[in-house]
């Protein structure tokens, strides 16, 4: 911890919307006003009760929350030290965390008055969950997701058009997460009197990382009362994923003041941090401006942004959520970076120990918790956010296999 | 009187004209630009994310690039074009990454040794201008801010307080290069911005013909053309400098006959 250690770990942003030197809204005049004009909608939302209801509701009987908490025996036994647990938001409808944040924003768009609903997508499981809440509420829904993308996760591209979303591969730069959020921006900027952007992680503008994390908070929240409830203590470490941030978010947040708890954020190593191609924008990047926040990003000497590489496609955005680059800079959340090669070795275990065919973004955290876990005693508990599951990896798994399928 | 200022005080309205640094033969085509009859030149860094720009200056970002282009030779460009061109000003345009990857204090002194008389940062808005924007006063570099369709009348004073050089008044709301709006609604929002400040209001975005730049003289200080130029660079290359020249003589042409 730095000396200037804060009283609270929670109350971050401040009214403008930075977390510490970090966040902020560094976007074009054009979206300045939409993004006040947001902010005020959003803190109406969290002041009204009926809001909230509503997202309550939804979650529980559309969703499938409260997601489990479960013991994970096999693990615990195979790595012979530290209980695993894992908080299963796998589990949710569409199969990861990303439809808690969707909800939310759908939610904040039919109150704003918002008829036609943007998004950007990496993996696609954010285009998923955003095509999912769209036909929900009958929304029309553009999906921006890399060329590259289309190519690499073409079974959940099938899935958003199924659900009536139209899905614009995107071209420019490198054709990946980074320019399918610049394009996203781009149509918002253009249609900003009717179109709504469900920004996927707790990243862009402020009011977005807040409201992100917020939404996402559910998952901490959820399992601080589950975890004490079956074991009556907290657990001793905390592991989740980190592309853009919003599930180790989700779950670090509600625990941020119990000093106890440690945590830890697992970074994309890619082929290796001492080369250029990882994911890893806190281990290998430093602060700059993309997207609407000051926060750590992997780019050259000029500024320029480099192309984040990571097996995973919801993980190789050359960008991070700014509150982790404050919670990285006030050692509060320690962070640790897993290779391609590594995240593959834990989804094999998790596959064989638990019958759980976890996503590659969370494999990478299950391998982080492996190496923890080892050091522990058996009487210290770890809490991992399995926040997605593989069937939509399971192609990508087979070809770095060398299974035909 | 600076160089802004002078050129913002010609009998005419300004001709604004973008070209993006390192795409194509720069020095040549800024020659050709000021020759044409340019009042301002405004010199694009290039940058691999820039979220505000349409296909056309994308394309240019990324040729630019592409060739290997660096801060160092984009500032390189600009001192060279001040020797060549001692009256001319020049006002670099890009996004905050690269300006502010060795601090706001490094760029404002890199610029003001290239004897650079402005500079408009796309994505730095006036709430996150407490280091850029002081940096380059400090330095005697005007920053230019953006004033849009969407900029009501409660954030017009924080878009122009701290503003120098003139104001850029986006005609659109969109990205550039894309359409353009309807001349009462630019003529509307001028004379509302004008209400407020005494600064020289310069429109663009969506300006790509002499007839269209004619229109917005009228009811403007000044105009900004960059997407236009930047399709003949992509379209010509090496061979664009003489279409540059051709198409801002056309286009200056027909602002002063509409002046006059």
């Amino acid at each position: 911890m730095t000396e200037n250690t804060p009283n609270s770990f929670r109350t971050q942003p401040d009214d403008r919307g930075h977390f510490g030197e970090f966040g902020g809204r560094y976007v074009a005049e054009t979206l300045m006003p939409l993004i006040l004009d947001l902010e005020r909608e959003y803190r109406a939302a969290q002041a009204d009760p009926a809001f909230q209801a509503e997202f309550d509701d939804l979650l529980e009987h559309y969703v499938g929350r409260p997601s489990p908490l479960y013991f994970a025996e096999r693990l615990t036994e195979a790595l012979g030290g530290a209980q695993v647990w894992f908080k299963r938001d796998e589990l949710n409808h569409t199969g990861a965390h990303k439809i808690n944040n969707c909800i939310g924003q759908i939610l904040l768009a039919k109150r704003m008055g918002k008829t036609r609903i943007i998004a950007e997508t990496g993996a696609g499981q954010h285009g998923v969950a955003t095509a999912t809440v769209c036909a929900r509420f009958g929304l029309p829904c553009v999906i921006y997701m890399g060329a590259e993308d289309v190519a690499r996760q073409s079974p959940n591209v099938f899935r958003m058009k199924l659900l009536g979303a139209e899905v614009v591969p995107v071209t420019s730069g490198g054709a990946t997460l980074k320019d399918a959020m610049n394009e996203g921006l781009r149509d918002w900027v253009a249609n900003v009197h009717d179109t709504f952007y469900i920004i996927g992680t707790a990243a862009g503008p402020h009011p977005y990382p807040e409201l992100v994390r917020n939404f996402q908070s559910v998952i901490g929240t959820e399992a601080r009362a589950q975890m004490l409830a079956r074991t009556g203590r907290l657990p001793d470490l905390l592991v989740a994923c980190i592309g853009g941030g919003s599930n180790a978010l989700g779950l670090f947040h509600p625990f941020l003041d119990d000093p106890d708890v440690k945590m830890l954020g697992v970074e994309a190593a890619g082929h290796g941090l001492d080369g250029d191609e990882h994911a890893a924008s806190l281990l290998g990047g430093v602060p700059g401006v993309l997207h609407g926040n000051k926060t750590y990003l992997l780019q050259d000497e000029d500024g320029q942004i480099t192309e984040g590489h990571s097996i995973s496609a919801g993980l190789d955005y050359p960008g991070i959520g700014p509150e982790h680059a404050w919670l990285k800079e006030t050692g509060r959340v320690e962070y640790t970076a897993v290779t391609d090669e590594e995240a593959l070795e834990g989804f094999k275990l998790l596959c064989r120990t638990e019958g759980i065919i976890p996503a590659l973004e969370p494999s990478h955290a299950i391998h982080a918790v492996a190496e923890r876990a080892k050091q522990m005693s058996d009487d210290q508990i770890i809490l991992m956010n399995l926040c997605g599951r593989g069937d939509k990896d399971i192609f990508t798994v087979a070809e770095k296999l060398g299974v035909e399928m | 009187m600076n160089r802004l200022q002078a050129a913002f005080s010609k009998p005419h309205p300004a001709f604004v004209a973008f070209a993006t640094a390192g795409d194509g033969d720069t020095a040549a085509n800024l020659d050709a630009l000021v020759a044409g009859g340019a009042d301002v030149i405004e010199l694009g860094m290039p940058f691999t994310d820039p979220m505000a720009d349409g296909p056309a200056i994308q394309s240019a970002n990324l040729r630019s690039l592409g060739k290997g282009t660096t801060t160092a030779d984009v500032l390189q460009m600009a001192t060279d074009f001040r020797k060549r061109h001692p009256e001319t000003p020049l006002v670099l345009m890009g996004y905050a990454n690269p300006m502010i990857r060795r601090g706001a204090e490094w760029f404002a002194l890199a610029a003001s040794n290239a004897d650079v008389d402005g500079v408009i940062c796309v994505d730095i808005p006036p709430e996150e201008d407490g280091e850029l924007g002081p940096a380059l006063r400090e330095k005697g570099i005007a920053p230019i801010r953006l004033a849009t369709p969407t900029t009501d009348a409660a954030r017009l004073p924080a878009v122009i307080e701290g503003s120098e050089g003139f104001l850029y008044y986006v005609s659109v709301a969109g990205i550039t290069g894309k359409q353009q709006a309807a001349i009462d609604s630019i003529e509307a929002n001028v004379s509302r911005i004008k209400q407020s400040t005494d600064l020289p209001v310069a429109v663009g975005f969506g300006v790509r013909t002499p007839e269209q730049a004619a229109e917005i003289a009228k009811v403007a200080d000044g105009v900004v053309v960059g997407s236009a130029f930047v399709d003949l660079v992509g379209e010509f290359g090496d061979a664009a400098p003489a279409k540059l020249q051709a198409l801002t003589s056309a286009m200056t042409s027909a602002m002063r006959a509409a002046r006059s």
